[in-house]
């Protein structure tokens, strides 16, 4: 085995600047053959551009894109292994569905076309509409059809480009799933561009979260989750209460792997050694939602008031102000508990460990207010 | 009365094609028509002389076939240079493409009257004889804005992503554009080479500033005819043309209806 797969997509240095921006700036990675990987990101992080680099519709202005030992960077796109599933389908008009299917196989001059494009149609559940136009089709049904056409070929990689961002969500959950088994079924290296976080942590093995031209983190989904390394990223994937907070020499007492910081109310949290980054002494104590109890559960104890609470269903979200005026935002399922009245006063607890920690010098803004859709 | 109002509409539609298709149905009636001056103007027996003999008037066939020769030869060539200007035009950005879209659309917004004098201005300016070259100039000349306008229209309603699909599935550029670009731009291809031709064939004002003696295309020949009474073979051809059109237009909506029920 050597150091890159035989199939390993590999970026190296990667920049793509148009007239009046840079659209992806000096971005590095490796994408191991077979893995399902995401590009996650707001719209205009770059992502998109990304995967049409990969693709060859746009040529990098500096780097090398490799797929195994071959350098694939100044490939024109028909003579790259690399098929996209295009985000408005892209199918061609004038084409029933089978010749569409086909279209690759036959402009390789496959012989076995016919049976292959069947085959292919047979995956997404489309067989009998071989020989329909692809208007006569739904949106999710052409969908499909453009997966079937990426995939009968067998490609070093396929690119889906926000595939499923046109789908309403119920066919989208659907979609999703349908998506992760043909991925496992068929073992090539997919990699999907997407906004939508939930989408990305539901069906990537591997995550790349993209803001401004950069890749903020690589991880898989429960390391992003757990441990953002940025606030973007904290914000962007789910909900985050951060809190700013000193590690004072006074306070930080090292003890059983825990670690002492005093917050604006000078009320002292332990937070895990481990997660505290050297060196730094202002931080954001990150703290996810549901992390969050109300009540003296846990160790770390911080006082405040209901503001808010609204009822989600499986669980009710309350914001809880702090005399300091910072409002935290804590999940509870909705477990039978009772729910709590606005105004109550009220502890919230969590233990240590169960923070991350980001230095004080980002921006905790964001990454918040870009909603998708 | 309430009849009519729950058929207003079909009663308003069959009034208005009445009123386009009258002056073709009498043009038709009359080339039965065996009338004894040089009018065709009053009903006198019914005959098939005409039809018969459609070429029985000196001059009308070599016209008609000089007007079908130049229609072809102008609405071809006009057909492949609009379609790659179309392309230029509605697929690249270029130094002079705004200029050149308002070059394209002058011929259309000029008048006749103006188009035909000055080009004749310019051939006698140059020392050309006026004849089927001159006649085939202009032709080519103002259809190719027609043919333009129609093919980039079409082109602007074809999304770029297809060709990028295509590039995508391993086709070259030569390859996208005969497997994807061409057929589905070919519809508003051959709308153009349609129009080019129809207009060719029916343009009198051009014509005629540009045409000589020896060169008189159907459209002067009526006119010439017109002036001493026009012989019932005008009627036969004007029928026939009609004809032709309508039978052409028929046979389109039945091969798409043949589609759309293939498809079902």
């Amino acid at each position: 085995m050597t150091e890159h797969g035989s199939g390993d997509l590999r970026l190296s240095s990667v920049t793509k600047s148009f007239e009046r921006f840079t659209a992806v700036d000096d971005i590095s990675l490796t994408i191991p053959q077979g893995s399902f990987f995401a590009l996650l990101g707001p719209s205009g992080c770059g992502k998109t551009t990304t995967l049409r680099m990969v693709a060859g519709l746009e040529q990098p202005t500096v780097g090398t894109i490799h797929i195994g030992d071959a350098d694939i960077t100044s490939l024109k796109p028909y003579q790259r292994n690399v098929n996209t599933v295009f985000q408005s389908y892209a199918l061609f008009p004038h084409l029933n569905i089978i010749d569409n299917v086909a279209f690759g196989l036959r402009q390789r001059k496959d012989g076995d076309w016919k049976r292959k494009a069947q085959e292919a149609l047979d995956l997404v559940e489309l067989g009998h509409t071989a020989k329909k136009k692809p208007t006569q089709l739904s949106g999710g049904m052409q969908q499909r059809v453009a997966l079937a056409r990426a995939l009968v070929n067998r490609p070093d990689v396929l690119l889906l480009d926000e595939p499923l961002g046109a789908l309403d969500l119920k066919l989208r959950r659907q979609m999703q799933l349908e998506l992760k088994r043909i991925q496992s079924e068929v073992g090539l290296t997919f990699i999907h561009v997407t906004h939508d976080q939930e989408e990305a942590m539901t069906m990537a093995d591997t995550i790349a979260v993209m803001n401004g031209g950069r890749i903020e983190q690589l991880a898989d989904p429960s390391t992003l989750y757990e441990k953002p390394a940025s606030t973007f990223v904290a914000n962007f994937l789910g909900q985050s209460n951060l809190l700013p907070a000193e590690v004072s020499a006074e306070v930080a007492s090292v003890e059983s792997g825990v670690v002492t910081v005093r917050t604006r109310d000078h009320d002292d949290i332990a937070v895990a050694a481990e997660h505290l980054p050297p060196g730094i002494r202002s931080v954001w104590v990150g703290v996810r939602p549901e992390k969050l109890r109300i009540g003296e559960a846990g160790r770390n104890r911080l006082r405040g008031v209901v503001t808010d609470a609204s009822f989600t269903g499986v669980a009710t979200q309350y914001l809880v102000r702090l005399p300091w005026g910072k409002e935290l935002v804590v999940v509870q399922q909705n477990d039978g508990s009772g729910r709590l009245p606005v105004g109550e006063n009220v502890t919230v607890s969590w233990d240590p460990g169960q923070e991350f920690i980001l230095d004080q010098a980002q921006d905790a803004d964001a990454g918040v207010e870009i909603d998708d859709d | 009365m309430s009849w009519l109002r729950r058929h207003t509409v079909q009663v308003i539609g069959l009034l208005v094609m009445a009123y386009i298709l009258l002056p073709n149905l009498v043009v038709l009636a009359f080339s039965f028509n065996k009338p004894n001056g040089r009018l065709n103007i009053t009903w006198q027996e019914f005959s098939f002389d005409a039809w018969l003999n459609p070429c029985d008037t000196p001059g009308i066939c070599s016209s008609v076939g000089l007007s079908l020769k130049i229609g072809i030869i102008a609405s071809l060539t006009a057909t492949v240079l609009g379609t790659l200007v179309a392309f230029a035009l509605g697929r690249h950005r270029f130094r002079g493409r705004a200029g050149t879209n308002v070059l394209i659309f002058m011929p259309m917004a000029t008048p006749e009257v103006v188009m035909g004098s000055s080009l004749l201005t310019l051939f006698i300016a140059l020392g050309v004889g006026t004849g089927q070259t001159t006649i085939l100039i202009a032709h080519i000349m103002f259809c190719l804005s027609f043919v333009v306008v129609t093919v980039k229209a079409r082109i602007a309603s074809l999304d770029p992503r297809l060709e990028e699909a295509a590039a995508d599935l391993y086709a070259s550029p030569a390859q996208a554009f005969r497997r994807v670009t061409l057929p589905l731009v070919a519809p508003g291809i051959a709308a153009g080479a349609l129009l080019a031709f129809s207009l060719s064939f029916d343009d009198y004002i051009i014509t005629n500033f540009n045409a000589s003696p020896s060169s008189v295309t159907f459209p002067m020949y009526i006119w010439g005819a017109a002036q001493r009474g026009v012989p019932v073979q005008v009627n036969v051809i004007g029928s026939v043309l009609f004809l032709a059109a309508v039978a052409f237009v028929g046979i389109g909506q039945l091969l798409a209806a043949g589609r759309q029920r293939a498809r079902a």
